[in-house]
């Protein structure tokens, strides 16, 4: 059996008195793509703000690797390996792109090999090198889409994790970044995607969880949760 | 030009000085023309004295006065900029950093007076000392506020903070009032005489008939002013840690997912903006000579006002805020009384400069350039 880089036990997390995450539980092994599936709301959001330190769960624990990370700062959660690609982006518009890649590696002190990355995430994206002194507010939004995908590639992460990746772009670009998604992970990379476009999601997925207001209410492999009667009536829009 | 531009010693060095230049010939020059125009407009109505020449005559040295403590204010200003760029959050204990600074500075002096090692030790090399530690103890203090009265309210409403800020104020006016009276006996700090500070220097501009005469220690004010706001331009937009810190200022969650450490880039902006503070402590105290415990009230509120004026948040905007009021107030306070023929004294220098702060916030109400520190230079 493959080893569990990322091992969620039983989180609670809160907004003030929201209680937000319920008890949520959940695994994703080396080499996989794990999707995380729910409509607005269900704390798909919260659930991967909490693994990476932007916010500490009230119960529960979160284990990398070995490591339990479930009380440190997101600084650190970073480089113990978790990359983490929020919702909206994230994009510093006031930043160049190429200063935007550089934050990416903000921990390492290694120009040479930062210039290596940045290489590297340009033939992944030949569209960034085109845009590379332009303030990242200025981008499209699948550019910005890109620039985030590609800042988070610069450390290398054990896991990635993607929170909406195709959220406000046009059908094309989607395709795109789901593809770039699907070779990331050919070459290597474990990925925990959150999607509200379940569709997308499940089709390069090997395994899934559906949120629902706070709670995992079911799990199983990408094929079998296609076939599932309520996950195809509530998030497939099939009838 | 891309790679002109892009040379470190222009970005650095000859960029952040012509912007300063640009910024006090163009604001010093536009206040000159008004005013030379005003005095021939109203010279009919002014019968002692002829106007327009008592106008042109003084004006080089109500420009360099107005210069002189607009880089004060420019300088205080950057603290309140920096920390709103990256907190959003107004920190109204800034002007008692400020005052701390000074206070401390002068106390060295005091220490090498009461040694009897004043007189006979370099200047430049007392007054850089006295700056130096003006500018550790008022960063750490700075640092030191922050991490007692703000961060624990980081979550709280915007007006908590706010209030934590003033109610400090209070605190460390009446702390330094304490101390200064258990070991002093006495409020109010005098600095020593000592050096040539208080000489002139004499610059004859051919054409003009009057000489201009700047105080050594004006030079020295505005060199040391200078000095720091290059450096600071330096610090935020050539280094990795400026880079943190503008990270910091446009998206806070997202740079600690970047691996920058959001609570020790917060420490190091105060730090930054509370030893400008203390070196601009001293840098006053050598101006006035006096200071007290209350002495940070004003030139805080000034250089708030000057901040708000250049565009919160915006660097290169408190620079020029921060000009544009010092012009403005050396303009009220030298003409108000001349051309009133002295029915509004200098007195209502602050009325004078704060109207016309008002119009302009009417007109441009997110300051003259309205940035962010986010925002490279
Ligand atoms: N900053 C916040 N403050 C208060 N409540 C929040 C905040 N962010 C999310 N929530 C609440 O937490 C729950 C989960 O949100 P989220 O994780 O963003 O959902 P999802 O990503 O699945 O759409 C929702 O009920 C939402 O209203
Ligand atoms: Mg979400």
């Amino acid at each position: 059996m493959a080893k569990k880089i990322l091992e969620v036990n039983d989180i609670h997390s809160y907004y003030g008195h929201i209680h937000a995450l319920k008890g949520i539980s959940l695994y994703v092994e080396e080499g996989e793509i794990v999707s995380l599936i729910g409509s607005n709301g269900a704390g798909k959001s919260t659930t991967l703000r909490t693994i990476s330190g932007l916010m500490h769960p009230r119960s529960g624990s979160i284990n990398l690797g070995g490591t339990d990370i479930t009380h440190m700062e997101p600084h650190i959660i970073v480089s113990n390996g978790v990359g983490h690609v929020p919702e909206g982006r994230g994009i510093f518009p006031k930043l160049s792109v190429r200063e935007n890649l550089d934050m990416g590696a903000y921990t390492i002190n290694d120009t040479p090999k930062n210039s290596e990355r940045i290489e590297q995430v340009f033939t992944l994206f030949p569209r960034l090198k085109e845009r590379v002194d332009q303030y990242g507010g200025t981008l499209s939004g699948g550019e910005q889409q890109m620039l985030a995908i590609g800042r988070s590639l610069m450390l290398n992460p054990r896991i990635l994790m993607l929170d909406e990746p195709s959220m406000g772009l046009a059908p094309v670009l989607v395709e795109l970044i789901f593809d770039i998604i699907k070779k990331l992970n050919k070459d290597g990379t474990t990925i925990l995607l959150v999607e509200q476009n379940a569709q997308m999601a499940l089709s390069i997925a090997h395994r899934g969880y559906v949120l629902q207001t706070g709670n995992i209410v079911l799990t199983d492999t990408a094929d079998k949760l296609k076939k599932n009667e309520m996950v195809q009536k509530s998030y497939l829009g099939i009838e | 030009m891309k790679t002109f531009t892009s040379n470190p010693f222009y970005k650095f060095i000859i960029f952040p000085v012509g912007q300063m230049l640009a910024f006090i010939l163009g604001a010093g020059t536009l206040l000159s023309v008004i005013i030379i125009l005003l005095a021939y407009i109203f010279r009919g109505s002014v019968t002692n004295l002829d106007l327009v020449e008592r106008t042109i005559t003084i004006l080089p040295k109500v420009l360099i006065d107005g210069i002189t403590i607009g880089f004060v204010y420019a300088t205080i200003a950057l603290g309140y900029t920096m920390v709103y760029g990256v907190l959003e959050f107004i920190n109204f204990s800034h002007s008692e950093i400020f005052m701390v600074g000074g206070v401390v500075g002068v106390e060295l002096l005091r220490y090498f007076d009461a040694q009897g090692s004043l007189a006979t030790m370099n200047e430049y090399v007392v007054i850089g000392m006295a700056i130096v530690l003006g500018m550790v103890i008022a960063g750490g203090l700075a640092v030191t506020v922050e991490r007692i009265a703000y961060k624990p309210l980081r979550g709280a409403p915007r007006l908590v903070p706010l209030i934590s800020a003033i109610g400090m104020s209070f605190i460390l006016q009446d702390a330094v009032r304490l101390i200064l009276g258990l070991t002093t006996g006495e409020f109010n700090v005098i600095l020593p005489q000592f050096g040539t500070f208080d000489e002139f220097q004499i610059l004859t501009i051919p054409g003009i008939a009057n000489a201009v005469q700047i105080q050594n220690k004006t030079i020295l004010l505005i060199a040391v002013t200078v000095m720091m706001l290059v450096g600071l331009n330096f610090l935020v937009n050539g280094t990795k840690i400026g880079k943190a810190i503008r990270a910091v200022a446009q998206d806070r969650p997202t740079a600690s997912l970047m691996g920058i450490n959001v609570n020790l880039i917060i420490s190091l902006t105060f730090l930054i903006g509370g030893a400008l503070g203390g070196a601009a402590g001293v840098l006053f105290a050598l101006k006035v000579t006096r200071l007290d415990p209350f002495v940070g009230f004003f030139p805080g509120l000034k250089a708030f006002t000057a901040a708000v004026l250049g565009g919160i948040g915006n660097l290169t905007g408190a620079l020029l805020g921060g000009l544009v009021l010092g012009l403005l107030e050396s303009f009220g306070a030298s003409y108000l009384g001349i051309f009133t023929e002295g029915a509004f004294g200098a007195e209502y220098k602050d009325i004078l400069a704060f109207a016309i702060l008002i119009i302009i916030l009417i007109f441009r109400p997110s300051g003259l350039l309205g940035q962010t520190v986010g925002q490279k230079a």
